[in-house]
């Protein structure tokens, strides 16, 4: 009898901890009086990111910059007289983990809408739940097109051009400046490599080889010697930070001399350099894309207002794209607070969202609207010079589908005076 | 008027001699179990069900490593790899048949299956050599879904689809039901396996092979038949995982999981199905305490490596201070009480 009630106890504690944290405990399914995560003084909003394990390099950047850029604007009076808390759950890049953490967001800590929640395969998972609470999901950080569904997930909207968009730019490039050239595909084995390959496909025709590779394993000796083997001019990177460097240097390795066209999300070089180390100057000539303004660009007046945050608010940290990227999601999601109004709900958020309009430090537009809830709509590409990315060219606009690549002519704004976005 | 008698750290600690208690029926047992479960999902708050839920679902593994590592002294590793197994099964059935009691009986299949497949090469292998060839089939995960990817789309795996329960209940309360109705009967099913005849042969097996195979016990049969019961949870607790996630990815079951999985029930208690639900909930507490912790400091990158120094201090401790495990312990304390008296 003493184990049972031994075994007991334990669980009556875990219960008790339970009503602890949640104060008794109330559904509040969101009527117009009680929206969760939010009241006259707050908002709550969580995200899961991989701040350990294998995407950890670069992407562990990106919420602490939210964070930061959520602190300025808290300490300028906050949006509608309320204070933005965002609270970062660590998933480890482990699809389990995020049903676990996105479940504390939104059981335990009542959180307002999941913001930026990062990776293809860990936010798959969650998009049930998250529709089944009504939870706005804004603003995923992967290029999947799993976001764009907004018949199946009115409430989740992405944030990067996808991938295919993507490749196709990447594509246009290859086909206007290395025509001829025999070109090859290496990509990550799920969403991202396949969408992005389909992407430059699309432009190219079929690739002369293609090989993929897993973040499980650490090698892609064997994927480099093929490509070699096959006697590519060109490769495409479709890699996280860390496989763009590990591909890179390789090639180095086994005296392979391909031009590198890499994807946005693995091609930033001060997470890259820094990966590759002494071999930095072999990322010299890499040619990527871009939709946001680069970290080295001084003269840009978003980077000088990201620049002052970081140092005010961020503890000074590195300042490369990541913090760029997590800073304009920062932005974005304000613009989208203070459009909802000041009686805000998660109605009222999404309406806001869908609604569109909204200009920030993007170079393309953001193409959300009632049908369509993928994230930019193009980008702009990008050599690495000097051990510097800087844009040539114009930004170009198309879709996920048939549609031609086009440059795009419109105008970068510039930020408001205080670096707060206006109601 | 103690619990369920057949458990090793009673039956190897209790001095030959000891007075017999008087033993309460494993049904018993359960049946308390699940009053107080049922009664649990309607006062937790939605988070705490799904905790709860999970616990269940690592019970059902730990109930049956403890079985295979401390009644039969067979070491596994292995054991993710197995949940992988369950979990993909679960993952393929339901996505092409979409039902999910069909699901469950073919992950239960296929996993035991997979045991027997281990279990016959296993019971060749004495100590470090069965623990290399359970650890090579834990590493193996992640490159046959690679490999394979047409089939488990490798490192991204496959999303689970699920009818979502009826209306009326909440969905934490209906994962917690199903989570620890299938725990009870695997534990219940263990419980009245150990009790018996079998669990005797286990006992014996493990405890000297030649006095066991002298008192006519097949030697290889009993290691074979340990592993493939042990098999046949992991394979529902992989199968709960799968529901519970509504996905599955070899980043779920990756080697530490296996080697958690051991230290819970080393620290619950190796042998014991009560210290096997100690190791289970510590599997649930333990991180969620270090996230917190995690999260007070401020410390960001803490968060997802706190755990592994958390449980490493844990099992030190509890070996220092219970070499039995956590089960234990009671019965430590009134071993005390009865001396001191």
């Amino acid at each position: 009898m003493k184990r049972m009630a031994t075994a007991a106890l334990s669980v009556v504690l875990l219960a008790t901890a339970g009503c602890t944290n949640d104060g008794g405990g109330g559904s509040g399914s969101g009527g117009s009086a009680n929206v969760p995560g939010v009241t006259d003084t707050e908002i709550v909003v969580g995200t899961h990111m991989p701040l350990t394990g294998p995407a950890a390099g670069g992407y562990s950047k990106i919420a602490p910059a939210t964070k930061a850029y959520f602190d300025y604007v808290n300490a300028n009076g906050g949006v509608h007289g309320r204070k933005i808390t965002y609270k970062i759950k660590d998933d480890g890049y482990n699809p389990a983990n995020t049903q676990t953490v996105v479940r504390e967001l939104v059981l335990q800590d009542k959180v307002f809408a999941v913001l930026n929640g990062l990776g293809t395969p860990t936010h798959t998972g969650v998009l049930d739940f998250l529709k089944t609470n009504r939870v706005p999901d804004l603003f995923v950080a992967s290029g999947s097109r799993s976001w764009n569904q907004a018949d199946k997930y009115p409430g989740t909207f992405g944030f990067n051009p996808d991938y295919t968009v993507e490749g196709k730019i990447l594509g246009t490039y290859i086909k206007e400046n290395l025509a001829g050239k025999k070109t090859c595909f290496l990509g990550q084995d799920d969403d991202f490599g396949r969408d992005s390959l389909e992407g430059v496909q699309k432009v190219l025709g079929p690739v002369a080889a293609k090989e993929s590779y897993v973040t499980s394993n650490p090698n892609v000796g064997p994927q480099m010697g093929a490509l070699k083997a096959a006697g590519c001019e060109v490769v495409v990177l479709a890699t996280v930070p860390g496989f763009t460097a590990l591909s890179i240097g390789t090639a180095a390795k086994i005296a392979f001399k391909p031009q590198f066209v890499v994807s946005n999300v693995g091609a930033d070089p001060t997470t890259v350099g820094k990966a590759l180390g002494a071999g930095a100057p072999l990322l010299e000539g890499v040619v990527a894309t871009n939709y946001l303004p680069l970290n080295t660009d001084d003269a840009n007046p978003w980077i000088q207002l990201f620049k002052k945050i970081n140092a005010e608010h961020n503890g000074n940290a590195e300042f490369d794209n990541n913090i760029v990227y997590g800073m304009s999601v920062g932005y974005l999601f304000v613009q989208a607070l203070q459009a909802a109004g000041k009686d805000v709900t998660r109605d009222k958020l999404l309406e806001a969202v869908t609604k569109n309009g909204f200009q920030g430090p993007g170079l393309i537009p953001l193409r959300f609207s009632a049908t369509d809830h993928s994230g930019y709509g193009g980008a702009q590409l990008t050599k690495v010079e000097g051990g510097k990315a800087v844009f040539f060219g114009t930004p170009y606009t198309t879709d996920d589908a048939e549609g031609p690549v086009t440059a795009y002519q419109g105008q970068a704004v510039t930020p408001p005076q205080n670096g707060v976005p206006a109601a | 008027m103690t619990t369920i008698e057949s458990r090793p750290e009673t039956a190897t600690k209790a001095p030959p001699g000891a007075k017999r208690r008087r033993r309460v029926h494993p049904v018993i047992v359960i049946a308390l179990g699940a009053v107080l479960v049922v009664a649990l999902t309607y006062v937790l708050p939605p988070f705490r069900n799904y905790q709860l839920a999970t616990v269940g679902a690592y019970f059902c593994v730990t109930a049956g490593l403890t079985v295979l590592t401390g009644l039969n002294g067979q070491l596994s590793l292995g054991h993710g790899a197995l949940m992988a197994t369950g979990a993909y099964t679960l993952a393929l059935a339901q996505n092409r048949w979409e039902s999910l009691p069909l699901s469950f009986a073919l992950a239960v299949l296929v996993t035991t299956g997979v045991g027997a497949v281990i279990g016959l090469a296993a019971a060749r292998l004495r100590g470090p050599y069965l623990a290399g060839l359970t650890l090579a089939v834990a590493i193996v995960v992640p490159s046959v879904t690679s490999t394979f990817d047409e089939t488990f789309n490798s490192d991204q795996g496959l999303s689970v689809f699920l009818e979502p329960p009826p209306e009326q209940y909440p969905m934490e309360q209906w994962q917690a039901w199903l989570c620890w109705a299938a725990a009870l009967v695997v534990v219940l099913l263990l419980a009245l396996l150990v009790r018996g005849r079998f669990g005797r042969d286990l006992r014996a097996v493990r405890d000297d092979e030649t006095a066991a195979k002298l008192a006519g016990i097949n030697i290889a049969r009993t290691q074979v038949l340990a592993f493939v019961v042990s098999a046949a949870c992991a394979g529902v607790a992989g199968a709960l995982f799968a529901y519970l996630a509504q996905s599955v990815s070899p980043g779920a079951f990756p080697l530490t999981l296996s080697l958690f999985l051991l230290m819970a029930i080393v620290i619950g208690g190796l042998g014991s199905l009560f210290g096997a639900l100690w190791g289970a909930l510590l599997l649930v507490v333990l991180p969620a305490l270090s996230q917190s912790v995690g999260e007070q400091t401020g410390s960001q990158r803490l968060e997802g490596n706190l755990a592994l120094i958390v449980f490493g201090v844990v099992l030190v401790v509890v070996m220092l201070a219970a070499p039995g495990g956590l089960a234990s312990i009671p019965s430590r304390i009134s071993r005390l009480i009865r001396r001191n008296r």
